[in-house]
């Protein structure tokens, strides 16, 4: 509705202001700026009350039934009042539902409904009401003199304004429910046991008497088995991805390189659960009978499996971007170097290289963080067992994999065992934080040496 | 014919780059057509033209810098020294580190001074220990005319340098590899009239020890540094001559009106 009061006040806004430019005045700003304007005022602030009254009118339900709750309700609990409630606000405009539950009688049914939906009329209206006054207020300014550009820059530069602040807004959010709960984790377990212990099994008791009652976190198994299969994922990734993408910008012809480059992107658009199965299914069994040839036990779920299929899948972080950047590196030192009689080989390794590097380190650490960050394929390939260990060939579990089966159950929402996933999540999160830091040290100190 | 005739008037033996029929074609599009021109030694030659006219490319077949574009064909022949540089056996890298090249923007390498003008030495091996390395820049750079200004700072960056002194550094940087010929694709073009007098002067003192080519847009530059001009329209080869003749008195109407301004 405000949509078309927006769309409508545009439109008579802009047939004014034409009117303007028919009788040859001197308009200031073009016809669509005035129309912009009065459609900005006419749709932005009801857009927001609207918004406003969204946001509150689970609070304002709330209000509006408590004084229906029967006096039986009361006495029966806060959790019985919450239930009720509950009940009348999800029901609160079938007559019949409220009727035939029987917390509520049917005068006072009526009743609440009839509020309910005057107050719905009256935000209705309301809004409809100041659309149309706001409208009609900026219409009023229109002149042929009015300078309608500027101020529609400035509406939207305070929109934009808006929006990014909601971006980072949720960001730093996030961030705190995360702290906080790792707070409260920390007051059950000490920090030190968690951050260097090196025994993990989350077990907290459901009974005060049950067997194995208290649980270890040591998290230290869990970072080794991350670092594990992400240094196996990288010594994959890296030499595939940055070989092919010297080949693909320097040496491939480039109907070639239009052909090559989206299929090698498709591998980043795989959905992770099919690398999942397919390191489970394929790589897991292959990489243990390859072992049991040459006389080494391998578990079926292994690092090395998942390592190897994490590493293929983040070939494309490698190669994509290392591809963009070298292609970047200006052909006049490509030239440069080929003139003063470097081969392809020499002038990739001593020119190309070093000048793209900056991009080339950051492309590489995106992978280290997409593989550090990555569960479905664990979960499938490696295990759940928290061994501390260094042996690729054995079953490891990573962070990821852990937070996932620690929310994963009944347990209630307080216990140890759910808020060691927040610890958890904010120990992976500050290292890939630290890690995106470094990165950009090192560009930028190499950004320095060389521009 | 009678160009060819001119061509073979004016130089006499001492031709280093003979150049006889040559065609490039850019996919399907011809850009230079039949060009014979001779080049001399130790002397400079200049390549005059309206943009567009090939002057370049035709710069860029005779240390084969054509080959990098795909599309791009050479027909015809070109011989350095007797030797045509198109034959199959012909080893292009090896070809390439007999000529230096200057390039129209300086493109010095993200890397330190000193590590620019040793790229080349470096890289063909022909210095095996440092002393003598240390030498040879020292030697590359001096007559650069660039040792004195950057004696100081051969560790930092060559791209801290000013745009004079990289186009120097980067013409250091070719003779390092001690070419015979070097070519100039509009060396001053992007620099200010200080530092491309510096060059002028610079391509003159070369001229003894080096077959120089250059391609300039500025008419009173091919004036000042080159012996012999070569006048270049629309990808074919005009007039070659004596610098002084092409100026005062060119056989051709088109190149007395692209010299004095008239056209183009």
């Amino acid at each position: 509705m405000i949509i078309v009061l927006g769309l409508l006040s545009f439109t008579i806004a802009k047939q004014r202001a034409l009117l303007y430019l028919q009788n040859n005045e001197p308009l200031r700003s073009m016809p669509v700026y005035h129309g912009l304007y009065v459609s900005l005022w006419a749709f932005l602030i009801p857009f927001f009350l609207i918004i406003l009254f969204l946001t509150f009118k689970a609070n304002y339900l709330n209000y509006l039934v408590t004084p229906y709750l029967s006096e039986e309700t009361i006495s029966l609990g806060s959790e019985e009042i919450m239930y009720v409630k509950n009940f009348l606000i999800n029901n609160i405009s079938n007559l019949n539902n409220l009727i035939n539950s029987g917390f509520i009688s049917e005068a006072d049914s009526n009743s609440l409904i009839e509020k309910y939906q005057n107050s719905r009329l009256i935000s209705f209206i309301f809004v409809i009401v100041l659309s149309i006054v706001l409208s009609f207020v900026s219409y009023r300014k229109l002149s042929v003199r009015f300078d309608a550009r500027r101020r529609v820059e400035s509406i939207l530069k305070f929109i934009f304004f808006i929006f990014s602040t909601i971006a980072v807004l949720t960001t730093i959010g996030i961030i705190l429910s995360l702290i906080f709960e790792t707070l409260r984790f920390f007051s059950q377990v000490g920090f030190f046991d968690f951050v260097f212990g090196t025994h993990w099994s989350p077990q907290t008791a459901i009974r005060e008497d049950q067997v194995g009652s208290s649980g270890s976190f040591g998290a230290i198994p869990l970072f080794t088995g991350t670092l594990l299969i992400t240094a196996v994922a990288m010594s994959i990734a890296a030499p595939l991805g940055l070989y092919s993408a010297i080949f693909l910008s320097q040496y491939a012809k480039p109907k070639t390189r239009d052909f090559l480059k989206p299929i090698l992107e498709i591998l980043a658009g795989i959905p992770t659960v099919v690398y999942g199965f397919f390191a489970a299914l394929t790589v897991g069994p292959f990489v243990r009978s390859c072992g049991e040839y040459i006389g080494l036990t391998v578990a079926t779920e292994s690092a090395l499996a998942a390592g190897l299929v994490m590493g293929i899948m983040i070939i494309p972080y490698v190669s994509s971007l290392s591809d963009d950047v070298m292609t970047a590196v200006p052909l006049s030192l490509r030239d440069g170097s080929l003139a003063l009689g470097a081969t392809q080989a020499e002038t990739v390794k001593k020119v190309i290289i070093p000048a793209a590097l900056p991009g080339i380190v950051s492309a590489l650490l995106l992978a280290i963080s997409r593989a550090i960050g990555e569960t479905m394929i664990v979960v499938m390939a490696a295990g759940l067992a928290a061994n501390l260990t260094a042996n690729p060939l054995s079953a490891v579990t990573t962070v990821t994999v852990q937070i996932v089966t620690l929310l994963v159950g009944d347990q209630e929402f307080d216990s140890a065992k759910t808020l060691a996933a927040f610890a958890l999540g904010l120990m992976l999160f500050v290292i890939t934080l630290a890690l995106n830091v470094f990165a950009m040290i090192i560009v930028r100190r190499y950004r320095e040496r060389y521009e | 014919m009678d160009k060819e005739l001119e061509n073979n008037n004016i130089i006499e033996n001492k031709a280093l780059i003979e150049c006889k029929n040559v065609d490039v074609f850019y996919a399907n599009q011809q850009a230079l057509f039949g060009i014979n021109l001779n080049i001399g030694e130790k002397e400079v030659t200049s390549l005059i033209g309206p943009s567009g006219c090939g002057k370049s490319t035709f710069l860029r077949c005779i240390n084969r810098m054509n080959d990098v574009i795909d599309i791009c064909r050479v027909e015809g022949s070109i011989k350095i020294s007797n030797e045509d540089i198109y034959h199959p056996d012909i080893d292009v890298v090896e070809l390439r580190s007999r000529i230096g090249m200057v390039f129209q923007k300086p493109n010095p390498f993200p890397k330190s001074v000193y590590d620019n003008v040793a790229y080349g030495p470096k890289l063909h091996g022909r210095i095996l220990h440092k002393d003598d390395l240390d030498e040879k820049v020292e030697k590359s750079l001096e007559r650069a005319g660039l040792w004195s200004e950057v004696k100081d700072r051969l560790s930092e960056p060559g791209t801290s340098l000013s745009g004079g002194q990289q186009q120097r550094l980067c013409i250091a940087r070719a003779i390092a590899i001690d070419p015979s010929i070097i070519l100039m694709d509009e060396p001053c073009s992007a620099l200010d009239p200080i530092a491309t007098a510096k060059i002028e002067e610079l391509i003159d003192e070369l001229k003894d020890n080096f077959t120089i080519t250059i391609v300039t847009h500025s008419m009173q530059q091919a004036a000042r540094v080159s012996q012999r001009t070569a006048f270049f329209h629309l990808g074919k080869l005009i007039e070659v001559g004596d610098t002084e003749k092409i100026f005062r008195s060119p056989d051709h109407e088109q190149t007395e009106a692209y010299v004095t301004g008239r056209y183009g």
